[in-house]
Order: structure tokens, then sequence, then C-alpha cells
């Protein structure tokens, strides 16, 4: 049994009236994968440079092996930080790099070079401990900025967006070599992503967020097939929302038919968002149906077609390796697990419709909304957040 | 403790020299050269230099004016150089004011005297010696010659940010290289201008060594004045005074420059 | 249009630099009058040499120019430090006030401080309040605004994450500032210093107003001098300097260049991790 390492007690952080974390509980435990994911703006890295000491919240505990650690400095917590652009100090060679935390430390040199030279091995870079730092790859970089990290043996290691800048394929591997790093090294990994896929390859627990609320905390796999609410649903992989009624357990209904379902617990006749996956649905016969549909339009993904499908106005997407050309009317068939229920929440309604893929899109020709910045881009702390940085230490 | 606070010497240093000292410049103004009392006498004394001012102004915009005409060409031809021979060129147009303006004057008190070098090429000649020094040209010369890079390291630098996309934009749309010039460019670099006039008009108008050397006793302006109250008249309080007036001018024409620039940073060297 | 651009600045050069090759010309002239070419000589160096005026006070030049740009430097830099901690509109304030200097007619700066000066003379009942200790500070004090306009663009164009990677493996902010930040805007620190020097030494204006007799620099003695018709060991002087000068602003531009190669070269291989092929 895990136990548990650092925890957020009621952690809220306000740049004067900008509200960028309410009220984060969340634990962590030893030897944990933990990621915390969510769009650009939704407060996690914010929480790791809580964690890190890099920022002090408004209000809140922060606690490290059960202490309160609100006003230690980060260069006395026994935490390391993988920096989103690798931070590396370009005035010293990759040797001196990585040798850098020891060195402040004071530890002896025969000390240094052992544990330098170990985690060069560990990361692959053996050799290249007299490279310039300017001389290498992003893959390499990233590796440095690893090891920089790890040598100083942390409790917790903190990793910000750091896989973002790499290539797709690279970016796959450095995801495996680090879930193979943190398994040897038995070392508490926090993980910080915008990339649903990254979070749910790596993770032993994932925490997702918006607007600085915790939005679900769970395994990848349970977050995947149980999605608390529409926003997690519809963050997480591609999800058909829809609005129902839940009759009674195991039944609920929508589009004026009723489905078998698997999930309980839920009122009477309660409202409920129906999720359904596009990869869940399968394509008859429109006589042998639940419900039917005429296809609007057909990509080809390679993998599969991406086939969206009007019903009643609404529309679905749909996951399949069939072709049906636009135009066809078609009927589809749902076995009971590929309903998932869910309560109402502020976020129903928002998404589900595939009448476009983002938000954005939307919002594009509505001169009257003031699009929030909603893009999947690399995110920048605020300004707000750059200036409270400013009188911290 | 906080990073911040590291600047604390150097708000206390310039609070001290920077700050106070110009207040005392407002006090002395209102006092009263024999009796330290508080009076507009020294203001109302200033009417008497009015025409000097004046004078001063003038010149100075007109050697503002002809740097401006003068300084552009060069300044754009060098953001289009490559970037060593930016440097190179850079380095070569300051270089003149890293040297003492005394001597660099007085050269060309010897190049423009009577009995000068180029009236040695004059007379050699046959003709006649040209009344070269002593006049409001020389004057304007000499500030032309000493404040010229003051308006050229401006309009460099603000030319040569300048993205060249924009350039290849306008290409795109169809201008040619004069319509690139005209409606890109030239607007594009109109803070530079107004940095460049600034930092040529601000000294001109105060300088009162150029004027000395390469003018005439209808040429004193106002820096001469205001030295001769500190060092030969001694009376600080008309020299303050006029400073005060100085000073308040050149806050007046910053102040106009700012209203047509929204650029935070003045190109500075 | 370009070769007309490019003839014009040859001219405008020329123009700039006719003096400086009068004045060198002047040097070598057997002669005092610069007009009249006389034969070529070195007497007026060795004049020079011998000169137990110009030459002492081309030392307290320089010891006004070294101790004013060294302080001016360290404090500028710490103060830069400051600054760029400082939140946005506080910023702009002292932003303000430092470029007041740089701004303000030098008479007018040179003016104010020695009204500054006399009214602490006369507040301590000291009547000659004037000398090195007031040079050196508005020395100081015009030097410090080049220090700091060169060393903030240094300071933000560096990667904010590198001094939070020193606090995150263990400096204090002290450390993190003498290991990691001090390096990246070095640049910046001597670019700046050797600008106050250049400024320092050159100087004229303002030290002609708050100088005392005791410490004489030599722009304010030439002035003096100029009064008078000049020595040619003057000349001589001049050209020595001009190539001293020369010699720094070489130095500056090769530094420049350093890093400007440098700074390319980062970007470069950081650029490069966008278009990055899975090589590895």
């Amino acid at each position: 049994m895990s136990k548990e390492l650092i925890r957020l007690v009621g952690c809220t952080m306000a740049f004067d009236d900008e509200i960028v974390l309410n009220d984060i509980n969340l634990y962590i435990n030893d030897k944990e994968f933990l990621t915390l994911l969510g769009p650009s703006g939704c407060g996690k890295t914010t929480t790791l440079r809580i964690i890190g000491g890099f920022l002090q919240p408004t209000s809140g505990d922060v606690l490290f092996d059960g202490e309160r650690i609100n006003d230690v400095p980060p260069y006395k917590r026994r935490v390391n930080t993988v920096f989103q652009r690798y931070a590396l100090f370009p005035h010293l060679d990759v040797y001196e790099n990585v040798a850098f935390g020891l060195r402040i430390a004071k530890l002896p040199e025969a000390e240094i070079d052992q544990r330098v030279t170990e985690m060069l091995e560990i990361v692959s870079l053996k050799g290249f401990e007299n490279r310039k730092v300017s001389q290498l790859s992003g893959g390499q970089q990233q590796r440095v900025a690893i090891a920089r990290a790890l040598v100083n043996r942390p409790k917790v290691l903190l990793l910000d967006e750091p896989l973002g800048a790499l290539d797709l394929r690279l970016r796959k591997d450095m995801q495996q070599e680090l879930k193979r790093i943190q398994q040897a090294l038995g070392i508490t990994f926090i993980y910080v992503t915008h990339d649903q896929e990254e979070a749910l390859a790596m993770s032993d627990t994932v925490v997702v967020m918006d607007r600085g609320r915790i939005q679900q905390i769970g395994r990848p796999e349970d977050i995947y097939n149980e999605p608390k609410n529409a926003f997690v649903a519809d963050f997480i992989g591609e999800s058909n929302i829809l609005d129902g009624v839940m009759l009674e357990d195991y039944a609920v209904k929508f589009f004026g038919r009723r489905f078998k379902c698997v999930d309980s617990g839920f009122e009477k006749n309660e409202p409920v968002d129906v999720v359904i996956r596009p990869e869940d649905v399968d394509i008859v016969s429109p006589e042998d149906g639940q419900l039917c549909g005429t296809v609007t339009s057909v990509t080809f993904k390679g993998v599969h077609y991406d086939t969206i499908v009007d019903f009643h106005g609404f529309k679905w997407l749909i996951q399949t390796t069939e072709f049906h050309p636009a135009g066809s009317y078609i009927g589809i068939h749902l076995g009971p697990d590929d309903i998932h229920i869910m309560h109402r929440s502020e976020y129903s309604g928002l998404f589900g419709d595939y009448s476009s893929y983002s938000a954005e899109y939307d919002e594009i020709n509505d001169p009257d909304l003031y699009p929030e910045d909603i893009s999947e881009e690399v995110s920048e702390p605020s300004e707000n957040e750059e200036e409270a940085a400013k009188d911290e230490d | 403790m906080k990073t911040k606070r590291l600047a604390d010497p150097y708000l206390v240093w310039m609070a001290i020299f920077t700050i106070v000292p110009l207040g005392i410049v407002v006090y002395f103004a209102f006092t009263d050269s024999a009796t330290g009392a508080f009076t507009f006498k020294n203001i109302v004394n200033i009417g008497n230099y009015i025409p000097i001012f004046v004078k001063s102004i003038w010149l100075a915009l007109v050697s503002s004016i002809i740097c401006m005409v003068i300084g552009y060409p060069v300044a754009y031809y060098i953001a289009g150089r490559s970037h060593k021979a930016q440097r190179f060129l850079y380095m070569l147009i300051m270089l003149p004011m890293c040297i003492s303006f005394l001597l660099r004057t007085m050269a060309w008190v010897a190049l423009l005297d009577d009995t000068g070098i180029i009236n040695g090429f004059v007379t050699a000649m046959g003709l006649k010696a040209l009344p070269l020094i002593r006049t409001n040209g020389a004057v304007v010369l000499g500030m032309v010659y000493n404040y010229l890079p003051y308006m050229i390291m401006p309009l460099y630098t603000v030319i040569m940010k300048i993205d060249p996309r924009l350039v290849e934009a306008a290409q795109d749309l169809g201008c040619s290289n004069t319509q690139v010039f005209r409606r890109v460019v030239f607007p594009l670099s109109v803070p530079g201008i107004i940095s460049g006039f600034t930092m040529v008009f601000v000294p001109a108008v105060s300088t009162f060594y150029i004027s000395q050397k390469l003018g005439s006793s209808g040429t004193t302006l106002i820096g001469d004045v205001i030295e001769s109250q500190f060092k030969t008249a001694y009376n600080p309080n008309l020299g303050a005074a006029l400073s005060l007036v100085l000073m308040v001018l050149v806050f007046i024409c910053i102040g106009i420059m700012n209203r047509f620039s929204d650029d935070e940073e003045v190109a500075t060297v | 249009m370009r070769t007309f651009n490019k003839v014009f600045t040859i001219l405008v050069l020329v123009f700039l630099y006719i003096p400086m090759i009068v004045l060198a010309v002047a040097s070598f002239n057997n002669g005092t009058d610069p007009a009249v070419w006389q034969g070529f000589t070195l007497t007026n160096y060795g004049e020079l040499f011998r000169d137990g005026v110009l030459l002492p006070l081309l030392a307290n030049s320089f010891i006004v120019a070294v101790i004013s740009s060294l302080l001016a430097t360290a404090l500028g830099t710490m103060a830069a430090l400051g600054i760029h901690a400082m939140g946005p509109r506080m910023k702009r304030t002292v932003m303000g006030v430092t470029n007041i200097p740089l701004t303000n007619p030098e008479i007018v700066t040179g003016v104010s401080l020695a009204l500054l000066f006399a009214f602490v003379g006369t507040l301590l009942k000291v009547s000659n309040v004037l000398g090195f200790v007031t040079l050196l500070i508005a020395h100081i004090t015009f030097n410090l605004p080049y220090v700091i306009l060169s060393v903030t663009p240094k300071l933000s164009q560096m990667d904010p994450d590198l001094r939070e990677a020193a606090l995150d493996l263990g400096c204090t902010p002290a450390q993190a500032f003498f290991k990691v930040v001090i390096h990246e805007i070095m640049p910046g620190i001597v670019s700046g210093a050797l600008m106050s020097f250049t400024m320092s030494l050159d100087d004229f204006v303002i030290s002609y107003f708050v100088y005392g007799p005791n410490f004489v620099t030599l722009p304010v003695e030439i002035y003096n001098y100029t009064k008078k018709p000049l020595q040619p060991k003057i000349y001589a002087l001049f050209t020595l300097l001009f190539l001293a000068i020369l010699l720094v602003m070489v130095l500056m531009n090769l530094l420049e260049a350093k890093d400007d190669r440098q700074q390319s070269v980062a970007r470069r291989a950081f650029g490069g991790l966008r278009k990055e092929r899975a090589e590895e």
C-alpha cells in the first residue's frame, strides 16, 4: 500500500481578481505516476508550480510527508523539475549541467562523478559529457534535463509538458522511456500535459482539470470508460453526448427510445447526459437499427472512417472501418455496454454535437461572442501569473 | 528578500542626484540672488533673453531638420546591408561621438577659419576668402556635424527592426519599390524619426560651446547665457531660471514627440 | 536609388571623419597652424609624452572613468535585476526616471548638480565643496542609465526558466545569480561598462560644472586651452585617444559579434526541435 506523499488541501490561487485555482484537494502517493490533464488555462501548470515552490497558494495548504511546506522555498524542497523548454544552462556542458545540483549540495567529487555517469547511462546519453548544450538535438536536450533533475534523487519529479516540442514518433518513444525510468527508479512523477492520449498512455492516475477545478480523478481506464461529466467525456477521446432521461436503473431513454444500459444509482426520471463513444456504435441496416439517420459526411482517417450522421438534427460521430457514403440512410445498434450515463453538470449541452469538431469553429461566425482562448496550444503563463511570480523569491 | 528590493540603492541615488537637484533648480529660480527671498524677478528677467531663446530654438530646429534629411538615407542604407556590414558601419557612425567634441569642433574652426584650410584652397585658386566662420551657418554646420549620429542611430534601429516579411507582403500585393517605401517602410519608421529628432534637438538647443567657437556675438545661444551666469557673472538664480525654462521647453518637446509615437522605448545609444 | 544611398552614405562618413583627419594630420605637422603644412614631424608626440600637465590630466580622466564606470556597473546591474522583478507600472515609472539624465540637456544636468553641491556646501558650511567626489558622483549619475539600458534587455531576453531551474536544483537566489544569471547577462554588463567608461572619459559639459580646481579632467582643461591658440601636442593627444577609442569600439564590436553568433546557434538548436526527425 503506497503511502501518501503530497497533499493539497483547499488550495486556491488568485491573481488580483482572477481565480486560477479554486479549492483544489488532491493527494499524491509515493511512487505514483500522476498526470494533471486539461486544456490551456485550466490551472494544471499553476498546481505544479505550487508543488514545486515557485508559487504560494493564496489560501490552502501544501503538505509534504505530513508537513506543511507553504513557506519552504524551491531550493529547500526534495522536489526537482523538468521544465517545458528544458532550461539547460548554456554556459555549461552536459556533464556540468547534470552535476549542477550535486555541486550546489557540495557532494564529494567522486560521488558526483559516479552519479552523473550513472544517470547519463540511464538516459542513454553516455559519451555526451563534454558536448555543449547548443550542439544537442531536442530529444537529447530533453534527456539532459531529465538527468539533471533525477540525479539529485528527489522524492518527486515535476514535469511541465516536457514532450510538447518533440516530433510525434519521438514523443511516443519518450513517453515509454519516461514511464520505464519512473518505474525503475520508483520516484513519484507529477506530469502536466494537455494531450489526453499522452496522459492515458503514461499515468497511474489522471487528474482532469478545467477552469481551476478538478473535474475527475481516476485511473486512465476509468476516466475513459466512465467520465463523470460532459467536459471529461469530451476532453478524453471523442464522445457523442446526448440529453437523456434515466427511467430507472439500467434503463435510459433518449431520442424517444428506451435503451438498456449498465449504469445505476440515479433518481427515477432524472435528466442525464448520455455518452456514446464513436467507436462503440455498430452500423446496421435501417430495418435492424435502434435509431436511423442520414450520413452527412465521411472522412477517411486511415485507421477508420470518421462518419458524421444526422439523427433528428443532432450530429453524431461514428468511427467505423466500413464505408458509408454521404447521403446514405443507415441504422445503428448500441449494446448496453456502449452507453454510459453521467449526471448533468454546468457542462451539459456544451459538447457532444458534431456539427463541428471544435467550439472555436462555431464561434468564428458569431460576432457577439468573445471567444475564450481554448486552443490546444502550449499553455503560457498569463501576465498575471508572471507578475505574481515576480514578487516571489 | 524580494528581488525588486535590489533596485533600492539605485532609486535612492537617483532621488538624491537627479530628482532633488531638479528641485533645487526650481528653488534657485524663484529665489532672489541677494536676499534669498522668494521672487519672480528671475523669471521676469528671462524676458530679456527671449530673442536668444528664439534664436536657439530656430537654429536647433534647422539643424534637426537637416540631420533628418541627411540621416534618413544613411540609416536606410545601413539597415539594408548584411549583418556584419551593419555592425561595422554602425561602429563607424558611433565612433566620432566618443571622441572629444571640443577638439572636433576646433577642427572645424581650423577648416572654416578666414585663414583656415578651406580658405587656403580658395585663396590658392585666386578667389577671395569666404566668410565661413562666425556665421549662423557655421553654427548649424557644427550642430549637424556633432549630432548627426544621434539621428542616424535611432532611425537605423527602427528601420532595421521592420519585419522584412512586411516588405515581401507589400511586394506580393503589387507594390513597386517606391510604393513599398512610401506605404510601408516610411510610415513604420516614423517612431525612429521622432526619436532621432528629439535626440538632436535637445542637445542642439542647449549647446554652448559650438556657438562660441563657430559663431559670433550675434549667435549667442541660451546655453552660452546659462554658462556665463554660472561661471562668470555668478548669478546662479538667473541661470537656474533660464535652465528651468530650458527644461520646460525640452519637456514640452518630448511631450509633443510622445504624442506622435506610441513606442514606449526611446531608441537610445 | 540604392547606389545613391550608398554614395550618399560614403559622403556622410567622409564628412564625419574630415575633422579627425585634419587633426591627425595636424598632429604630424611641424607648425602650430593646422591650416599651414610645415613638414612632417613626430616632435609633437615627443612633447606630449614629456608634458607634465597633459598626461596627469589624462590620468585623472582615466581614474574618474574607471572608478565611475565600475561603480555604475555594479549599482546599475543590481538596479536592472530589481527593475526586471517589478510589476509593469512600477517598471515604467523607474524607467522614466532612468531616462531623465539621458533626455535632459547636459547643461541642465550639470547645472542642477552644481546647485545641489552648492546647497550642500552652504548647509555644511564648506566653501570649496567641488572636487573629486562631486565629479565622481556626477559621472556615476550619468553612467547609470547606460548600464541599466544595456543590462535590462539582456535580462528580458534570458529564458526565465533558467533562474528557476537553478533554484529548483538547490541554489539560493544569490547563488542562482552568480552561477547562472550573470553568465547570461554578461554581454550587457560588459557593454554597459564600456559605454560608461567611454562617456566618462569624454565628458565635458557636466564635468565643467562640478569639477574642483584640485582635480581637473582632460576635456575640461582642453576647453580652457582652446581659449588660447592650440598647441600641436594636443593634436597628438587627440590622435592617440582616437586610436584608443577605436580599439575599444572594435573590441565591443567583436564581443557583440560573438554574442550574436551564440544567440543564433542557440535559436537554431531550439528552433530545430520543432522540425525534429525521429532519429534517436
